[in-house]
This record gives structure tokens, C-alpha cells and sequence, in this order.
């Protein structure tokens, strides 16, 4: 397969970035998305020129580090697929792809593709986790769960933390991501004890990276590798009011 | 005052204030539209009508108020949604493709905006009568405000009928993602009900659309007459 790419070239943060086009020719349609970039970059650096810097990890789906758009879709075409995941036999020979990096505030770019996602890791450790014992390993079923929530809580964990609800948002809103999160909590008991601060404390976290306001157009769903529903955005909005309604911070230890 | 506008700084609450207040405009709009197809009652029925609601008084004027303030609301807080939204992405793709949002989704504010300036043409003409100053003091046999022949006048015009009918497929656009939309705001999303809240607020949207479009329509249609036509006996 021959392809034209234009690619989004930044060089760092400061810099302002401008797309740039190649021509890749040999593509096999067995190779993955990232496999053709790697072709591309080996060609790049033969003629001394900067590779494309891009993120990736586990190349099968699960880590969630990569993370482009192909012709304005995040993870590109192919439904519940990360781009790592998908082959260029779903491409023709001779498209003309627009590769360009998540364009959000909240995630500013690093170089060309790479863009910094921590304001994630900050609103997880916002309150994104569960009190657990320490000392002896506690009985692994002595809290019974019934199967349909342990179900619905693997679902929301199922995110990966691409961020590509965000990139594929109007509004480059975080919803997905922390409605998801939220609700892989909501529906276990071991997230009950924190439940409302959590709330609290992951939207406001939230708000304050400057993510967008979500306006329901479902677009984040659409676009997510693991299929994420956006039932969990509706979770993540009651449980928020029920504690800005009902939540009272202890300010000292109970006695 | 500061603590009263603070939830703007909230997404969740301020989607909720949007939300909110849409219900309360939904219910005023659906209300508005049963009263006007009370047109095809015949001016005794219309004019009547006209006239209890204006003997409310006091009543009228904490409705009328309370719509008002919803709808300030309404704008205000998405005036600061679409600063904050913009905000959230300095650089736009230089390609954008959309998967599942729809045309409605994606243009709520400029829908809105337009009919929010139709909204103040309408106030002018039909409760104000600042446009049509020669034709708006009617009164009827029994000496009432002769709502019917306002409208009717207004609607015969084909120009301003064009203007409200196109304003009311705006407003059908808006309704078609604001109301399945409030529910989701609201927290209301579950497996048994979302479709039916998808297909009811869907139905919701295109009843309120009709029944607004079916009065000028009906005029220019010729199925709303003329009292003069009507007394006469005519067709
Ligand atoms: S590289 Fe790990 S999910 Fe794509």
C-alpha cells in the first residue's frame, strides 16, 4: 500500500506545531496503525530527518498509551479499537490520513503525537481509589458481590485512561473518563465508605485541569476502545449532587 | 450574590442549571402551544381564553417571571458552558470527523441564539405590539382584546409566517437533543427507560413543533378565517 500522511509536527510545548505531509510507500495491510508510523519514522531517520514522536506501550490494546486521531477520529476508524490495534488493511491504498495528537488543554502537547496526560493521574489521585486493609491478606470472598454489579464495575474499569473520550469531545470534557471511574467504585462495596468525597473531589479536580463541560453528545461513547457507556456520566452526575446536597466534611477523627 | 453565581464554576451544576431550567421551558412551551391551537376554536374561544389568562393578575406576573428568570438562567449559564468549553481547546483538529454526534447536539448554541432573537421579535409583535402598532388594540363584539384577529392578521402576512415557522423548526432542532438530554444531565439513564426517554422526548419535540407551525399554517391554509368571513357565513 502507498499512503500520504499529514502529520501534526510540534517540537515541544512552546513551539506552535504545523502539519506536515509524507508519502509512505510498502505498507503492508498486516502491519498495525503504529507498525506503519514505525516505517515511516525508519525512513524519516535514513534521511536524517526528526522521527515522529508518538506514544505506545503494550501494542495490544490494554495500556491505553496510545493515542492519535486519524482523519479527525480518535484510534481512527475502526469501533472499540485502539490504534495500536488496527491494521492498515482497513485503509486503501492511496489515502490521504490526517494523524494529529488529542487536542485538549488539559493535555498539552510534549512533541508532535505525545501529549501529557497526568492531569488524569491527578484526578485519580484526587480520589480516585478505596481504604483497604493493611496487615494479613484478607479472605478473598468475604464480601459477597453479586454478579451483575461485579459486572457493571468491570465494565467501568474496563477504561484504559486513553483519553480519547477527551479528544473526541466538542468540549474536550473529561465526563467519560471520570464518570467511568466513578462508577467502577459506585458499584462495589468497597467504594461505598468514600463515595461522596470521591464525587466531590474527582469532579472539582476535573473542573479545575480545565477539562470541558460535557454537552451529551455521546461522541466520547462512540469513539472509546473499551465501549464505555455513557450511563456512567449520568452516575457520576447523581452521585455528585447527592453529596454537594447532603456531604458534611468531619474535620476531626470520629471519638 | 457571589455565592448565588458560584455554581458557574462547576460543570456538573451548571449542566444541571441548564437542564433545570430547560424543563421549565418545556412545560411553558408545551402550555403555550395547547393554548394556541385554541385558533381553530374560533375567536370567541381564543379571545376568552386571552382574557382569563390576563384576569390572573398577580399570578400571571410570577409566571411571566419565572419564565423570565429561567430563561436568563438558561443563557447565562450557557454563555459561560461555550467560555469554558473554548476554552478547553485552544488548537481545533485541523480534520474532525463525527461518529455519533448528532446535527442537533453539535449547533444547540446557535439554535439557541436565533431563537432567543425570535423570542424578542415575538414579544414585540404578539404581547407588545410595538411591530404592528396600527392592528394590535382590536377589539372584538364583546369588547375583549381581539387576540384572534391579531394573529390571524399577523399570519396572513406570509412573510412573518415564514419567519415563525422557521424559527419553530429551529426550536425543533434544539428540542430534538435538549430534552433526552436534560434527562441525562439529571442522572436519569437506565437500560429499561432510556429508549422510551429517547423516543418520548423525540415525540415531545415534534408534537410542541407542530402545534406551534399548524397555527400559521392554518391561517394561511385558509382553515383559520377571517371573522368577517366567518359572519358572512362564507367558506
Ligand atoms: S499501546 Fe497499549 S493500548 Fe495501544
Amino acid at each position: 500500500m502507498k499512503l500520504t500522511l499529514h502529520i501534526w509536527r510540534q517540537k515541544s510545548a512552546k513551539e506552535k506545531g504545523a502539519m506536515a505531509t509524507y508519502q509512505v510507500d510498502h505498507i503492508s495491510p498486516d502491519m498495525s496503525f503504529l507498525e506503519m508510523l514505525d516505517t515511516l519514522n525508519e525512513q524519516l531517520i535514513l534521511n536524517s530527518e526528526e522521527p515522529v514522536a508518538f506514544d505506545h506501550d503494550c501494542r495490544e490494546g490494554i495500556c491505553g498509551a496510545c493515542a492519535l486521531t486519524v482523519n479527525g477520529v480518535p484510534h481512527g476508524p475502526e469501533a472499540q479499537t485502539t490504534i495500536c490495534q488496527l491494521h492498515m488493511r482497513k485503509f486503501n491504498d492511496g489515502d490521504a490520513l490526517y494523524v494529529e495528537p488529542w487536542r485538549a488543554r488539559a493535555f498539552p502537547v510534549v512533541k508532535d503525537l505525545v501529549v501529557d496526560r497526568s492531569a488524569f493521574d491527578r484526578i485519580m489521585a484526587a480520589g480516585g481509589f478505596v481504604s483497604a486493609h493493611t496487615g494479613g491478606v484478607p479472605d478473598a470472598n468475604a464480601i459477597l458481590i453479586g454478579k451483575d454489579a461485579a459486572d457493571k464495575a468491570m465494565d467501568y474499569a474496563a477504561c484504559i485512561g486513553c483519553g480519547a473520550c477527551v479528544a473526541a469531545c466538542k468540549n474536550s470534557s473529561a465526563m467519560l473518563f471520570v464518570g467511568a471511574k466513578i462508577s467502577q467504585y459506585a458499584h462495589l462495596p468497597q467504594g461505598q465508605p468514600e463515595r461522596k468525597r470521591r464525587a466531590l473531589a474527582m469532579v472539582a479536580k476535573m473542573d479545575e485541569e480545565g477539562f470541558g463541560a460535557c454537552t451529551n453528545l455521546y461522541e466520547c461513547e462512540a469513539v472509546c476502545p473499551k465501549g464505555i457507556s455513557v450511563a456512567g456520566i449520568a452516575l457520576m452526575n447523581r452521585d455528585f449532587l447527592r453529596a454537594k446536597l447532603t456531604y458534611v466534611e468531619t474535620k476531626t477523627g470520629g471519638a | 450574590m457571589a455565592s448565588i453565581v458560584s455554581y458557574l464554576k462547576s460543570s456538573i451544576l451548571s449542566k444541571v442549571v441548564m437542564a433545570a431550567t430547560g424543563v421549565v421551558l418545556v412545560a411553558f412551551l408545551s402550555g403555550h402551544m395547547l393554548g394556541n391551537t385554541q385558533m381553530y376554536l374560533g375567536q370567541d374561544k381564543m379571545n376568552h381564553y386571552a382574557e382569563t389568562l390576563q384576569s390572573l393578575g398577580v399570578a400571571l406576573w410570577l409566571i411571566r417571571g419565572f419564565i423570565f428568570l429561567s430563561v436568563v438562567l438558561h443563557i447565562v449559564t450557557s454563555i459561560n458552558l461555550k467560555i469554558i468549553n473554548m476554552r478547553a481547546r485552544p488548537v481545533a483538529y485541523v480534520q474532525k470527523n463525527w461518529v455519533k454526534a448528532t446535527i442537533f447536539s453539535r449547533t444547540m448554541l446557535w439554535t439557541g441564539v436565533m431563537i432567543g432573537l425570535f423570542v424578542t421579535y415575538h414579544i414585540m409583535h404578539f404581547t407588545l405590539g410595538t411591530t404592528n402598532p396600527g392592528s394590535f388594540h382590536l377589539t372584538d363584539a364583546a369588547g375583549r382584546h381581539d387576540v384572534y384577529t391579531v394573529v390571524l392578521l399577523g399570519y396572513q402576512n406570509v412573510a412573518i409566517s415564514a419567519v415563525y415557522i422557521a424559527a419553530m423548526i429551529l426550536l425543533g432542532f434544539h428540542l430534538a437533543h435538549a430534552i433526552s438530554s436534560a434527562f441525562q444531565t439529571l442522572g436519569v439513564n437506565h437500560p429499561k427507560y432510556t429508549g422510551i426517554i429517547e423516543t418520548g422526548s423525540a415525540l415531545v419535540s415534534l408534537v410542541i413543533v407542530c402545534g406551534f407551525i399548524s397555527v400559521p399554517l392554518g391561517v394561511l391554509l385558509g382553515f383559520i378565517k377571517p371573522v368577517a368571513v366567518l359572519a358572512a357565513g362564507g367558506m
